[in-house]
């Protein structure tokens, strides 16, 4: 049974691109043919965060618009066989992003046999935010620590529940889960930063999974790759363990406690 | 009397996060009891002013319409309440 997950935030910023990418992918590594869409019409950035920005021909609006077919619009990525991107349009009107477009273009992946279909919503809950999140089985609330973020984090969670064509056709509700990312444990150990407690709190949205904050994320920006494929650093590793745990696969929490650098290991930087 | 300094400095400092986490909780309460409001509520206060109007003389800000949905009762409440100047 196909799933169509959002990944959303309110706020912009947060890492939804990032998380789009890094889950998009590992769900494809599992074997699982993936799509994910931009949906950011008119400031797409998921071809470059892909590396995939200079195959892109036709985008979604083109396909909704009959002005390009579905196979044509798909970018195959090059490292992970399952999976495709499909770009946003660069200079068209946001209007062309219709309700019923949209529903067609998702209906068509499902009969290609795409079983994850990754919605990457735009910041902010204009028209490209409502689009991604409407058709949601799922969705995945990407959470900073920090107050504007979790704040516009509940706003949203409230439109899943109100806005989406789950909650309009009274079907069982979607599905939301909590991403924090750039999560600073020596931080919240000093009382400086919102800790996953606090959050859980003010939410009380499943927690999908932990990313700490990391130099790793802007390196495999820069090099357009997915931040998962990286599995020598601990956003890499963090992001498959969300990725595990949206799978089914029970996976204990890690890099969420500061271990305070012993005495030797600062003077050996061990 | 430097290195006095330096380790009085050292003692531990509240950090901000317990702030953020009261304003939060606050303003995310605040917001979901305006999100419980239906969406007509402004206009129908303005209809509600003006037929009030029709035969007193009172200004908008006498009247006050409050919508209140508590999870923990079974029915919502519609609160119109109307302060009339005296001796009119």
């Amino acid at each position: 049974m196909a799933k169509v997950i959002v990944v959303t935030s309110g706020k912009g910023g947060v890492g939804k691109t990032t998380s789009s990418a890094a889950i998009g992918s590992g769900l494809a590594m599992s074997g699982a043919k993936t799509v994910i869409i931009d949906f950011d019409i008119g400031l797409r950035n998921l071809d470059l965060i892909m590396g995939c920005e200079r195959r892109v021909v036709y985008d979604l609006i083109n396909v909704i618009n009959g002005e390009a077919n579905l196979q044509q619009a798909l970018v195959k990525d090059k490292r992970i066989s399952d999976l495709f991107i499909m770009p946003a349009s660069q200079t068209r009107n946001k209007d062309a992003l219709t309700k019923e477009g949209v529903e067609k273009v998702i209906a068509d992946l499902k009969a290609d046999g795409f079983e994850y279909i990754i919605c990457d919503s735009p910041a902010g809950i204009e028209q490209g935010a409502m689009m991604a999140l409407y058709f949601a089985d799922e969705a995945i609330v990407t959470t900073n620590p920090e107050v504007s973020s979790v704040r516009d984090s509940d706003r949203i969670t409230g439109m899943l529940s109100s806005k989406s064509y789950r909650s309009e056709q009274q079907l069982t509700p979607v599905k939301v889960h909590l991403l924090i990312t750039r999560y600073c444990p020596e931080r919240v150990e000093k009382e400086e930063m919102l800790s996953i407690d606090d959050i859980n709190d003010l939410l009380g949205i499943d927690l999908l999974g932990v990313i700490p904050e990391s130099q790793d994320v802007l390196n495999a920006s820069n090099l357009g790759e997915p931040i998962i494929l990286n599995q020598d650093c601990d956003a890499g590793k963090a992001y498959q363990d969300a990725v595990d745990r949206l799978l089914g696969i029970d996976r204990d929490f890690r890099f969420i406690t500061y271990e305070k650098k012993g005495f030797l290991s600062r003077i050996f930087g061990g | 009397m430097g290195l006095l300094q330096y380790f009085r400095q050292e003692k531990p400092k509240k950090g901000s996060a317990k702030l953020a986490k009261d304003r939060l909780q606050i303003i995310v309460a605040h917001e979901h009891s305006c999100a419980a409001r239906p969406s007509y509520l402004p206009e129908m206060q303005q209809e509600i002013v003006a037929v009030i109007r029709k035969y007193m003389d009172i200004s908008s800000n006498d009247v006050k319409c409050e919508f209140s949905d508590k999870a923990d009762d079974d029915m919502s409440v519609l609160e119109v309440n109307v302060a009339l100047p005296k001796n009119r």
